[in-house]
C-alpha cells in the first residue's frame, strides 16, 4: 500500500499560512473578512471561534476556495494554492460540515470511496481503505458497508462523515462545526474519539465552532475571531484562559474560566488511584474478604476481560444469599477514558452520583478510579501554576495579538 | 460562490431513520407485490376483452364496418402511440436540458423571461395550439408533434427544475467541498436525487399527451381521435364509444408503464 493511504505513519505532514485574506462579498459594503493573516501548525487543530456573523466560516471556506478570496494568499506547505484548480486543490483537504452532507443514494461505501475514485485508485485498493476506515471510526465494515444514509442515526453519519473526509488520506482537514448537530451526549463521545484518532494521524486541522468550551477542549492553539475576522488573540488553550487578551476575549470565555480550566486537563495526566477489584467468578465469602482487607467501602467486580461489572458492598453481601457477586450491587456507571477531561469525568460523576470515576481503556477493561479529590487537587495546581505565571510575566502587552501569527 | 440556498436542509431524513434495526432498504416503499404489478394489464385486458365479445355480437351498418376493423383500429392506435411517444421524447429533449441550464446559478436573470415563454404554450387551450398551427404552417403528423411538445413541455421543465432545486443544498457543498467538478456533482448527485420529481412530471406529460393526441386527427395525424369523430359525423355512438374506451385504456396502460419506470429508475435510499 502506497504511503498515502496508510495513516498510522502520515509523515506529510503540511502547514498552512493565511497571507492577508480578504473578503467582499459582491453588494456588501463592509469586508467579511479583513485582511487575516495567520499560520497553522502542521499536526495540530487550530480552532477558529468566534461569534456569529464574525466571518469564520467564511475564513476556512476560503482555504479550500469553496469561497474566492478577494484578495491575498493561501499558502499549503509553502505552495501557493490561490492560483490551482480548486478541485483538484480539494480533493487534497478533507472536508466536514455540519449537516455531513452524506450523498442520501450512495451507501456508505459508496460515499467513503468519493475522492479516492476521483483520484482514480484501483477497486481493492478502495475497498480495503474503506474497511479500514470504517474500523477507525469505530463502525463495523460487514454491518454498515452497504447501508444507506439515511439507515444510520446521526452520531454514525457524523462517524462517515469524518470517515469519508480522510478517505484520501489528506494532509489538511477543514471542519465546519462537524459536532454541532448532535446530541450533548454523542458530541462529547464523538469528541473524544476524534481526539483519539487526532493522537495518530497528526492531521493539520482547522475547526470551526461558535462553542469556546468545544475549542478549549479540541483545540491545540484558539484562534478568537472578532468582527471581520480580526484575530483578537491566537494562542493554547491554557493562555487563552489564563490571560485573556483584551475585554472581548475575557466576555467570550465567559465566567466559570477555573472551571473551563478543567477541560484542559485529562484523565491520563493525573494520578489513578487503585481500587480493590475482584472478578466475577469470586465468591461472595472471599469478596467481603477483600473489602474487609482494604479501607474502601466497596469492591469493584470485574467480568473475565476485566470490564467493570458493579460495585459491591457490605451490604450488597450481607443480602447477597446464593446469587453470584456479579448479580449483586449497584452498577458502574461514571466510567471515563484516558482521554477524557476532567470536566468531563466530574460530569460523569455528578450525573452517576459518585465520588469515583472508573477509568478503563479502549477496550473497556478497568485501569484505575479517580476520585473528586484528584480533581479538586488538580484544580489547586492549576490556579497556583497560574498565579506563578502571572507573577513571572510582566502585564501582557495589548499590542502583540494583532493578526502576526505565532509569535 | 456555492450553489446554495441555505435555508433548505439540515437533516431531512433524521427522524425517519433514528428508529433503524433492521435493513430498510430490503423492502423499500413503492415496491409492488405481484398483485401490485398485474392489476392494471388485468383490469385493461379484462375491459377490452368485454367491449370485443360484445362488438362481436352486434350487426353492423356499412358506415360503422369502414369504421370498426382490425384494419382501422390497428393504425390508427399505433398512429395514437406514435404521437405520443414521439412528442414526449421530444418534450424530454428539450425540457431537462433547459431544466438543467435555468437552474444553474449563471441563469437566474434569464431564468423568469424564459420561463414566462414556455408558459404561454400551456396558457393557451390544446386545440387552439393545435388549429393555430394548422393555419399558420400545415398539417400533418410533424404539426401535430409540435403542437403535443408546446403544450407539454412546461410540467416536465418545472418539474425538473423543481427536482434539481429541492436537492439539499448540503449535499452539494459537500460534494464541491470534496473536488467534485460542477459536472460531475450535476451528473453524479443533482439529477439522481431529482430523478424522482422529473419522472413525475413525464408521467404527467405522457398522460396528457395520449389524450391531446386525439386532437391529432383535426390535423391529418390521424390517431384514436378519427374513431371519436367518425362516431360524432355519423352520429354512431358506438363509434365513439370504442374510440374512447381505446384511448382511456392506452392512456391507464402508459401510466402504469410510466410509474413501473418511475420506481425502477428511483435510486436507492431515497
Amino acid at each position: 500500500m502506497s504511503d498515502r493511504s496508510d495513516t498510522t505513519t502520515a509523515e506529510p505532514e503540511i502547514e498552512i499560512e493565511l497571507d492577508n485574506l480578504t473578503k467582499r462579498f459582491a453588494g456588501q459594503r463592509e469586508l467579511a473578512v479583513d485582511n487575516l493573516s495567520m499560520r497553522i501548525p502542521k499536526g495540530e487543530i487550530v480552532i477558529l471561534v468566534g461569534p456569529s456573523g464574525c466571518g469564520k466560516t467564511t475564513t476556512m471556506k476560503m482555504i479550500n476556495r469553496i469561497i474566492e478570496p478577494s484578495s491575498g494568499r493561501i499558502l499549503l506547505g509553502g505552495e501557493d494554492v490561490t492560483k490551482v484548480n480548486p478541485d483538484h486543490l480539494r480533493r487534497r483537504m478533507g472536508y466536514v460540515i455540519q449537516q455531513i452532507g452524506l450523498f442520501p443514494h450512495h451507501t456508505i461505501a459508496s460515499n467513503i470511496a468519493t475522492v479516492p475514485r476521483m483520484l482514480g485508485w484501483d477497486k481493492h485498493k478502495i475497498s480495503s481503505r474503506i474497511d479500514e476506515l470504517l474500523e477507525m471510526v469505530g463502525m463495523d465494515p460487514g454491518q454498515y458497508r452497504d447501508r444507506y444514509p439515511k439507515e444510520l442515526s446521526g452520531g454514525q453519519r457524523q462517524r462517515v462523515g469524518v470517515a469519508r473526509a480522510m478517505s484520501a488520506d489528506p494532509d489538511v482537514m477543514l471542519m465546519d462545526e462537524p459536532f454541532g448537530a448532535i446530541d450533548p451526549i454523542t458530541r462529547d463521545r464523538l469528541q473524544n474519539e476524534f481526539l483519539r484518532l487526532q493522537e495518530q494521524i497528526k492531521k493539520t486541522i482547522i475547526f470551526v465552532t461558535h462553542d469556546i468550551d468545544e475549542a478549549i477542549k479540541m483545540g491545540d492553539r484558539i484562534a478568537i475571531l472578532k468582527d471581520q475576522s480580526k484575530i483578537a488573540q491566537f494562542d493554547t488553550p491554557e493562555s487563552i484562559l489564563v490571560n485573556p487578551a483584551d475585554d472581548f476575549v475575557a466576555d467570550f470565555i465567559g465566567r466559570g474560566a477555573s472551571l473551563k480550566r478543567l477541560s484542559l486537563s485529562r484523565v491520563r495526566d493525573v494520578e489513578l488511584h487503585e481500587w480493590p477489584t475482584a472478578s466475577a467468578g469470586t465468591s461472595v465469602e472471599d469478596v467481603r474478604r477483600i473489602l474487609d482487607a482494604s479501607d474502601k467501602s466497596a469492591v469493584l467486580i470485574l467480568d473475565d476481560r476485566r470490564r467493570p461489572v458493579c460495585w459491591v458492598n457490605n451490604d450488597h453481601l450481607r443480602r447477597a444469599g446464593d446469587r453470584a457477586v456479579s448479580e449483586i450491587g449497584l452498577p458502574p456507571d461514571a466510567v471515563v477514558q484516558p482521554n477524557a477531561t476532567l470536566s468531563d469525568t466530574l460530569n460523569e460523576m455528578i450525573t452517576a452520583r459518585y465520588s469515583t470515576a472508573i477509568v478503563v481503556d479502549a477496550d473497556r477493561a478497568y485501569r484505575g478510579i479517580v476520585d473528586i479529590d484528584t480533581i479538586n487537587e488538580s484544580v489547586q495546581s492549576m490556579r497556583e501554576a497560574e498565579r506563578g505565571r502571572l507573577r513571572a510575566e510582566a502585564p501582557h502587552p495589548a499590542a502583540d495579538h494583532d493578526g502576526a501569527g505565532l509569535p | 460562490m456555492t450553489v446554495t440556498d441555505s435555508s433548505s436542509g439540515t437533516d431531512r431524513s433524521d427522524a425517519a431513520s433514528v428508529a433503524l434495526g433492521a435493513r430498510v432498504g430490503a423492502a423499500q416503499p413503492g415496491q409492488r407485490t405481484l398483485v401490485g404489478y398485474l392489476f392494471m394489464p388485468v383490469l385493461l385486458l379484462a375491459v377490452l376483452a368485454t367491449l370485443y365479445f360484445y362488438g362481436q355480437s352486434r350487426t353492423y351498418s356499412s358506415g360503422e364496418q369502414r369504421r370498426l376493423n382490425a384494419d382501422v383500429i390497428q393504425t390508427e392506435t399505433w398512429e395514437h402511440i406514435k404521437l405520443t411517444v414521439v412528442s414526449t421524447v421530444f418534450v424530454l429533449l428539450i425540457a431537462i436540458p433547459v431544466g438543467v441550464l435555468l437552474t444553474r446559478s449563471f441563469a437566474r436573470y434569464i431564468t423568469p423571461p424564459i420561463l414566462a415563454v414556455f408558459n404561454i404554450g400551456q396558457a393557451m387551450p390544446s386545440i387552439g395550439v393545435v388549429a393555430l398551427l394548422a393555419i399558420v404552417f400545415s398539417i400533418g403528423f410533424k404539426y401535430a408533434v409540435i403542437a403535443l411538445v408546446v403544450y407539454t413541455v412546461i410540467p416536465v421543465l418545472r418539474n425538473t427544475m423543481v427536482g434539481l432545486r429541492q436537492v439539499d443544498a448540503t449535499v452539494i457543498e459537500a460534494a464541491r467541498g470534496m473536488g467534485m467538478t460542477k459536472r460531475a456533482v450535476l451528473v453524479r448527485i443533482e439529477l439522481p436525487l431529482a430523478v424522482p420529481i422529473i419522472m413525475a412530471g413525464v408521467r404527467t406529460a405522457l398522460t396528457i399527451n395520449v389524450g391531446t393526441a386525439t386532437l391529432g386527427t383535426f390535423i391529418g395525424a390521424g390517431g384514436l381521435g378519427g374513431l371519436i369523430v367518425a362516431g360524432f359525423v355519423q352520429n354512431k355512438q358506438f363509434i365513439t364509444v370504442v374510440g374512447a374506451i381505446l384511448v382511456a385504456s392506452l392512456a391507464l396502460l402508459i401510466d402504469y408503464l410510466a410509474a413501473i419506470a418511475e420506481e425502477q429508475l428511483r435510486p436507492r435510499g431515497i
